[in-house]
């Protein structure tokens, strides 16, 4: 085995470990077997050790941890210079980033400061064992052309990636790994920012980046009384709901739940259109879900051409009956 | 307070459509317009002018037809702006585009802040932007919705984030990048877009920005495109016949074969 590395950063907010950084551990162990290389995860908190055994249960061979008070709450300047350090020291072939608030903040301050590639969004990783290179797929102009982007000659490749872009495999509760603990130095690094507080807002149901499932609705729909049965059968699937901009235009929801190019680009396993045409600037947010269903009377709506399961038919009747039939099941 | 925005042209997405025979986009006679996020960026900035006094200063670089968003931007109350131009500067990737444009910021002399929309709608990366705060040595918070000045030193700055938002201090001068919920640009009156009509907007190259050769247009971009091709299509796409009930059950046991629910 060759002793380069596959860098994860292992992104944790409040203790908490994200979840895109699991899937990224599973997509990187695929990496790692086809390049020879290790695969690695690297903490920024405030003590890192406790999250090392599940990061090795999703594959990490080496966990670093960087440990520091200033990590108490993501600050990019602090981890900038920390985590560009650890890859100067280290040396990393690879780094693989979730393409969260956090990460697509600190992916592109450290890929200026180490001149070297960044691809954003990608949402299929290989390896070229013959050159070495990273292919980092993403789609471009809207979803419209897909693109494999590489980065030669500079080191380390890196790449974002959304939540529920790879599925996520936990090889079991015991894997065994190394922890490697990296000394922090930041008296150096100026203190030009400081968080006063966190707020959380709106609930699950606005939190598309990470939703399993989104129900969404648009202009078909009539009225923003109509968006009650959207909210409805959201409920009844534990999902996430969306909105074409035409509803949010229209002031019928908040614009916090407008997918598209201009709202929120969402790639759950299943999104379940209602009542939306599919203007490109909509699909451009959503059509890398890995299941779409699309409700529309009109049979030949764009939302067809990118939908797995279609039905032509009035959402009124629709959508009540599959509340029904997805209560009569769960009874 | 000197404010710089960076916005960019890029195609109107709403306008564009797909050939069905080629699976590609129609470009051809689709309008160019300011990046949407962009847009918010500048009101953010514009509102700063109208509540502190600033001059507010555009920067964007393409090809000479992108000219025209300056103009669109003075249309609104933007004081001045500058194009970046010139063969040498093309197929740059966002690293190269960041450092080609932080030469011309620090041309433009000190500022107190640096605002970008938070991604250009034709390329989507939100790389741009805090690559330049980094080039310029300036502190960023990405995904900003307001900010205020607290005094000389210090805005405060709220941030969106996936759940929620967060406030932030910050010290000046800063660079940040802009959601919508900034606030929708306000319209052009008349005689700002008689004014952006006369304006003299410059246009900077090689010439006037003196950058490093190995570091602009597609040889100073660390990442290549390798290949391009259509997005695979769906297979198994199907539609549900019948009536409303049995359209559903076949959903159901669909999304059920699909481990789905």
């Amino acid at each position: 085995m060759s002793n380069k590395e596959i860098w994860v950063f292992a992104e944790q907010r409040d203790g908490k470990m994200e979840s895109v950084v699991y899937e990224l551990l599973s997509k990187g162990t695929e990496l790692a077997e086809k390049s020879g290389y290790t695969l690695a995860a690297v903490v920024l908190s405030e003590n890192g050790a406790p999250f090392a055994q599940e990061l090795f249960n999703y594959g990490a061979k080496k966990v670093y941890t960087l440990d520091a008070p200033q990590f108490a709450y993501y600050q990019n300047d602090y981890e900038t210079a920390a985590f560009c350090k650890a890859v100067r020291d280290f040396a990393p072939e690879a780094v693989l980033f979730g393409a969260t608030t956090i990460g697509r903040s600190l992916a592109p301050t450290v890929a200026s400061v180490l001149h070297t590639g960044l691809t954003a969004d990608c949402t299929q990783l290989d390896f070229d064992t013959e050159k070495g290179y990273l292919l980092q797929t993403r789609p471009a102009f809207g979803g419209n052309i897909m693109a494999t982007i590489t980065c030669p000659d500079h080191r380390p490749q890196m790449a974002t990636v959304r939540s529920n872009v790879f599925k996520k495999n936990r090889i079991s509760d015991n894997e065994q790994g190394e922890i490697v603990s990296v000394p922090v130095e930041l008296s150096a690094v100026p203190c030009r920012m400081k968080r006063i507080k966190a707020v959380t807002e709106g609930g699950a149901d606005v939190n598309l980046a990470e939703a399993k499932i989104i129900v969404s609705g648009g202009r078909g729909l009539g009225s923003a009384e109509k968006f009650d049965m959207i909210r409805t059968l959201a409920k009844e699937l534990d999902a996430g709901i969306g909105a074409s901009r035409a509803t949010v235009d229209a002031g019928w929801i908040s614009h916090l739940h407008q997918v598209g190019q201009t709202g929120k680009t969402v790639c759950p396993k299943l999104y379940i259109a209602v009542g939306i045409s599919g203007a490109i600037q909509h699909l451009a947010g959503m059509q890398s879900s890995d299941t779409i269903v699309a409700i529309n009377k009109d049979p030949s709506a764009p939302i067809f051409e990118v939908a797995d399961i279609g039905i032509v038919g009035d959402l009124n009747a629709i959508v009540p009956e599959l509340v029904k039939q997805l209560q009569a099941r769960k009874a | 307070m000197k404010i710089v925005v960076c916005i960019k042209q890029v195609p109107d997405s709403d306008k564009v459509t797909i050939d069905r025979a080629t699976n590609r986009l129609n470009r051809a006679g689709v309008p160019a317009i300011m990046n949407p996020f962009d847009e918010n960026a500048l009101e953010m900035a514009l509102k700063l002018k109208d509540q502190y006094g600033a001059e507010v200063t555009v920067v964007t670089m393409g090809p000479p037809q992108a000219e025209q968003v300056i103009r669109d931007a003075i249309a609104v109350g933007a004081d001045n702006g500058v194009l970046i131009s010139g063969r040498e500067f093309g197929g740059a990737d966002t690293w190269a585009t960041g450092y080609t444009i932080s030469l011309a910021i620090r041309k433009l002399g000190p500022v107190d802040l640096v605002l970008f929309g938070k991604q250009a709608t034709d390329g989507d990366t939100a790389q741009v932007g805090p690559g330049i705060a980094n080039n310029l040595d300036l502190p960023v918070l990405t995904y900003a919705k307001s900010i205020e000045v607290v005094d000389d030193n210090t805005f405060k700055v709220v941030r969106t984030t996936e759940d929620g938002y967060e406030e932030w201090e910050i010290q000046r001068p800063c660079a940040l990048t802009v959601v919508k919920e900034a606030g929708e640009l306000r319209l052009a009156n008349l005689r700002l877009k008689m004014k952006a009509k006369k304006a003299e907007i410059p246009m900077w190259g090689v010439a006037e920005l003196n950058p490093d050769s190995a570091l602009i247009g597609l040889q100073g971009s660390p990442t290549r495109v390798t290949k391009v091709f259509a997005p695979p299509v769906k297979s198994n796409r199907e539609t549900l016949q019948g009536e409303a009930p049995e359209q559903v059950k076949q959903l159901i046991d669909r999304l059920a074969e699909r481990h789905l629910i």
